[in-house]
């Protein structure tokens, strides 16, 4: 029950050209390999072998900024570090997502005071919020599949 | 020249600022020719945002300057406007790799301070944890560590065993990783009953998976050339540094705060400190190794005299009553509202407590004013003081070696800039 018996001899098979790039979108996914706190570590497990997010074609982080599409703010954003963030941001090309993972990128957390940005979305869009202090990793994974979700929904000219 | 690597909004340094920062203990021959470099905060190998200033003569270093801050959180300074149980969730977040630890060093602060004593089961179920923590710890220590020097297999493994250790966290305080579940005065609540088991089942499958880690490593050509020679610190160096846990025991100093000074009932036990000889990057990674096997002993003592009984003391003014209680005592019921608003006090003074965190001295020193909030809270975290001797170990290494090195001091920067 292949495609290539739908095809007939006629070997073309029309399509929405949105759908297709962004279903190559959603399942060929750069994460920045951007870790800054505790939550990095459950996104480091997020890529082992339990819970192994190459499933979701996640599995390669890349450290450099210009290699990737998706960063995923692991961890609570001080000051100082703040305009690094918005840098490494800005040095990503287009389309690019960034997922919010755990309270402290979300909200501050519990960290309600001098050091710390109170919710990364001060700084860059954030498309997706994961709750948690850390967050589990299938509750990241629930993360990354719901700005799959949203990656389908969008047009071509939303990033042209 | 300025550091290009940086925006304008972030430190912009010059070459005479950085040579400033750096200091000029090496001889410069050709000044020219040197290249500055800023490795980090965003770099794979610093584990964590640490950022390092690099004077490089070819690929060697010639100097290293350390730039830390970059995840300050003002841990100290929150936890004193809020009262003794309630800072505990602070302290989790500063080894992320080890909460039971950190908790485990303020709490026995606190008892320190209010001059309690906890019962026989809530500390030896403490004791269990706390080296559950460590084995855990030195896992992900070997897996990015492994991982820095391209050995890609050793993380899958060790995250497959991490993820066994974080199943028994969570299956006594409801958290994987934040645990908080030592309280002043005892634990939470007590563990449940499959926590024995579970644990059976940990120390006989482990042993075998260490044997798999050594098996892919000890031996390995690769490993053996990366990390022999490689950042070596001699043990007078190593004291004089104040270098603590693993990376001074490399060095052949035997001193563990366990053995040495011990707390939490720890001289009941038998257990070995290993010792290297070498103090290189081999040396720490083996004593590592070692504490992993040595850890597993405690806890097969510990469980074996587990004793019964409570796990909180018996005393109202410091521990919440249970809540079947609340139901049919008015005395419960005032306890549990003045706890839980208020807090307890603490008398005036002010403590300081050590204990052997996996990384080193992880050292507590608590001050109360008499009311029922630290008026001031510091820790000394290992990985700050042992960092502090990175730019002498990577003096002329080349910086593939540098990223050997990193790992193997085994630092966290919550713990460094808290």
């Amino acid at each position: 029950m292949g495609v290539e018996q739908k095809l007939g001899n006629m070997g073309v098979v029309t399509h929405r050209l949105e759908d297709l790039v962004n279903w190559g979108r959603t399942n060929a996914m750069w994460p920045m390999l951007f870790g800054l706190a505790c939550c990095a570590i459950e996104m480091m497990d997020m890529q082992a072998a339990t819970h192994d997010g190459s499933r979701f074609g996640m599995e390669l982080m890349r450290p450099s900024p210009r290699q990737a599409d998706l960063m995923i703010v692991a961890g609570r954003v001080s000051r100082k570090m703040a305009p690094v963030l918005r840098r490494l941001y800005d040095q990503m090309p287009d389309p690019k997502w960034v997922i919010a993972m755990g309270d402290c990128a979300s909200c501050g957390g519990i960290f309600n005071n001098y050091a710390i940005v109170q919710g990364v979305d001060e700084i860059v869009p954030v498309d997706v919020y994961v709750a948690g202090c850390p967050p589990r990793p299938e509750a990241l994974i629930d993360g990354i599949m719901t700005l799959h979700e949203k990656i389908r929904g969008e047009k071509l000219t939303d990033w042209a | 020249m300025t550091l290009t690597t940086q925006s304008d909004t972030i430190q912009e340094l010059t070459v005479e600022e950085i040579r400033a920062k750096l200091g000029t203990k090496m001889p410069i021959e050709d000044p020219e020719e040197h290249m500055l470099l800023s490795m980090g905060p965003q770099h794979p190998s610093t584990h964590g945002v640490l950022r390092l200033l690099l004077e490089l003569d070819g690929e060697r270093i010639v100097n290293l300057a350390n730039d830390i801050g970059f995840l300050h959180t003002g841990i100290e300074k929150t936890m004193e406007s809020k009262t003794y149980t309630k800072a505990l969730v602070m302290t989790d977040r500063m080894d992320y790799l080890a909460p039971m630890s950190n908790n485990y060093g303020y709490i026995l602060a606190v008892e320190k301070l209010l001059d309690v004593e906890v019962t026989p089961r809530a500390e030896t179920i403490r004791l269990i944890l706390v080296e559950l923590a460590r084995i855990s710890s030195h896992l992900v220590w070997l897996a990015t560590h492994a991982l820095d020097i391209a050995a890609m297999s050793v993380f899958l493994y060790c995250f497959r065993e991490r993820e066994y250790i974080l199943d028994l966290f969570e299956m006594v305080a409801g958290q994987r990783m934040m645990v908080s579940y030592f309280r002043p005065g005892g634990l939470w609540r007590d563990v449940p009953e499959e926590f024995e088991p579970a644990v059976r089942k940990f120390l006989d499958f482990m042993p075998s998976r260490i044997a798999d880690y050594e098996a892919l490593l000890k031996n390995n050509p690769i490993w053996l050339a990366r990390t022999k020679g490689v950042g070596t610190i001699s043990a007078d160096d190593a004291i004089a540094w104040g270098l603590s846990g693993a990376s001074l025991r490399g060095s052949g100093v035997d001193w563990d705060i366990r053995k040495t000074m011990p707390y939490g009932g720890y001289e009941k036990y038998e257990f070995d400190v290993p010792v290297g000889t070498d103090g290189d990057v081999y040396a720490r990674y083996r004593c590592r190794m070692q504490e992993m096997s040595e850890s597993l002993r405690i806890i097969r003592q510990a469980l074996d005299k587990l004793p019964k009984g409570a796990v909180n003391i018996d005393d109202r003014k410091i521990v919440p009553p249970p809540r079947a209680e609340l139901g049919r005592s008015m005395e419960a019921v005032i306890h549990h509202f003045k706890l839980w608003t208020e807090g307890f006090s603490a008398p005036a003074g002010y403590v300081y407590q050590a204990i052997e965190s996996p990384r080193g001295e992880f050292g507590c020193y608590l001050r109360g004013n008499g009311g029922p909030k630290p008026a001031r809270v510091h820790f000394r975290t290992p990985s700050y003081v042992n960092l502090a001797c990175l730019p002498m170990l990577s003096k002329g290494v080349f910086v593939a070696d540098l990223v050997a090195i990193i790992g193997s001091i085994d630092i966290v920067l919550g713990e460094i800039d808290r």
